[in-house]
């Protein structure tokens, strides 16, 4: 396998919230203080916006570890959208367990727009956590997506659709060919 | 006028879905009616060679029910593939892995452990397992392969169309022939279903609290629920918000919460992690320690939420870690044919 000649770098996908922990995340940057690099942030308007899929999503297209950044309880721009964060995570991360995938790959985390330091340490951890862990390796995914298209009998006057085998995208549908296992 | 060719065929599926094709009723005359039915394993006494003799894309249409686990379903798909102007994958086995899917939970190897060897009804006899060729003095016996994993019908094969359910709605079938012999059929790749909710047609949604907030989940034996009162509301879960609908709302109309058969609407990528979302988002607790008591009380997460869909999941199926610390379960997509 040519993945050891070269040590495992683990791939953490990061969703923080633009309110209080990616501010933090930047903080962290302008201050200059140095985390792991393998945390790639991506920024949402609300923790509450992680949607499970997503979590899956990266996985399925090579995350080794997931972590999620909202803001404390209390302090939610959209007074419990974090609060709903960590509901859903709260559920995910038991159903994730049964799916063989180790707890320590997903991470949810209060930080707020001052951690910076929080943010670093975070970040940190999880990506130790991660490496000791190994690669994710999930076996290579579905070529085809759960099944697309809307349309109901009879509801279809679309005689002048696309051609077979390019059927419209509906709106939002992520693709989720999986990527070769590393 | 000849009459369109169709063909019905099961791969690892129960029969339910066959047993919806008759439930066509008085129907299902109308449907002999219009179509010729050229190959109908269950109910009718052609050979495998009947279908190989017919000319590519000469059947009409083929309505293919069950996931995808042998080699022999494989094959059979395959070729119904290649007789079929439109093949239609029928019934949530078929669309979406369904019930004979959850197998993806356990690796092939602990499945044939377990049934030859290690289940209380299995006595330990010679552990002998079936194998896939076998010389006896007669010749050459053969069985199917016994793939790594469980598939759905768009895995192995390019489906046109989707008939959800399990089994998919008598109303559903009998709009999807008509469709298909009146020529009147939708963008490829649709599902033949309506596009919303269950909730829209459940007879108790009225009853539907907005801001409807769950203490404390509880499971259809715990509790005898009231018969109008949406079942949400009682602390049931019920998968009517993320499951689409036109079933008619049969399960949550005789006092049964909706376990999800119907699969997706079109906007989700992934049924379990929606129905999983729409479920955790009710609990009313608001504290760390509170809402993962809450959350405990739902026993396995997995079979509640992909229990018609697994296969058909982003994750697809669970992670197998070996003894050697690689993962991965086996070979699955490699042995594609």
């Amino acid at each position: 396998m040519s993945e050891t000649d070269r040590p495992f770098e683990p791939r953490i996908v990061a969703f923080f919230c633009t309110w209080c922990t990616y501010t933090a995340a930047d903080l962290a940057g302008i201050s200059r203080m140095q985390y792991a690099p393998n945390v790639r942030a991506i920024r949402l308007m609300c923790s509450g916006r992680v949607d499970p899929q997503f979590v899956l999503a990266a996985f399925r297209d090579g995350a080794d570890g997931v972590l999620i950044g909202g803001c404390h309880p209390g302090d939610c721009h959209y007074q419990e959208g974090n609060v709903n964060a960590l509901r859903r995570f709260e559920l995910l991360r038991r159903m994730l367990r049964d799916f063989g995938i180790e707890e320590g790959r997903v991470r949810l985390e209060w930080i707020s727009a001052a951690e910076g330091d929080k943010v670093q340490r975070v970040c940190n951890e999880m990506t130790e956590r991660v490496r000791a862990l190994g690669p994710l390796r999930l076996e290579p995914g579905p070529r085809r997506r759960v099944g697309v298209g809307v349309v109901p009998v009879g509801a279809a006057e679309a005689a002048a659709g696309p051609a077979a085998g390019e059927a419209s995208e509906p709106v939002g549908v992520l693709e989720t060919e999986g990527r070769e296992a590393r | 006028m000849t009459k369109p060719k169709v063909a019905f065929y099961w791969c690892a599926s129960c029969g339910g879905c066959e047993e919806a094709v008759v439930d066509l009723a008085e129907d299902v005359l109308a449907v002999v009616d219009a179509v010729d039915i050229a190959f109908w394993p269950v109910a009718l006494d052609f050979k495998v060679s009947d279908v190989e003799a017919l000319a590519d894309g000469e059947l009409a249409a083929s309505f293919v029910n069950g996931a995808i686990r042998t080699s022999e379903q494989r094959e059979m798909a395959e070729l119904l593939r290649r007789k079929s102007a439109v093949v239609v994958a029928f019934g949530a086995c078929a669309w979406l892995g369904g019930i004979p899917g959850l197998a993806n939970l356990s690796s092939r190897e602990s499945i044939l452990e377990f049934v030859y060897r290690g289940s209380p009804s299995t006595s330990d006899g010679d552990g002998v397992r079936p194998q896939e060729e076998t010389d006896v003095p007669e010749g050459r016996l053969r069985l199917p392969h016994f793939d790594e994993t469980v598939r759905t019908l768009d895995q192995v094969v390019d489906v046109d169309y989707y008939l959800p359910g399990c089994p998919p709605p008598v109303d559903l079938i009998r709009s999807a022939v008509t469709a298909l012999v009146e020529g009147r059929l939708p963008e490829k790749g649709s599902v033949l279903a309506p596009d919303v909710a269950l909730c829209a047609e459940c007879p108790r949604a009225q009853t539907k609290p907005t801001d409807l907030k769950v203490t404390q989940f509880r499971r259809p034996h715990e509790v005898i629920a009231d018969p109008e009162t949406c079942l949400l509301a009682q602390g049931l879960v019920c998968l009517g918000p993320a499951t689409r609908s036109g079933c008619g709302a049969p399960c949550t109309a005789a006092n049964m919460p909706c376990t999800g058969c119907m699969g997706p609407t079109s906007r989700v990528i992934d049924y379990g992690a929606k129905a999983l979302s729409a479920i955790a988002s009710l609990v009313a607790p608001s504290d760390e320690e509170a809402v993962g008591e809450a959350v405990d009380r739902l026993v396995d997460p997995v079979g509640t939420f992909y229990r018609y869909s697994l296969p058909a999941s982003l994750l697809h199926r669970r992670v197998e870690r070996d003894a050697a610390g690689s993962r991965g379960g086996g070979q699955g997509w490699a042995r594609r044919s």
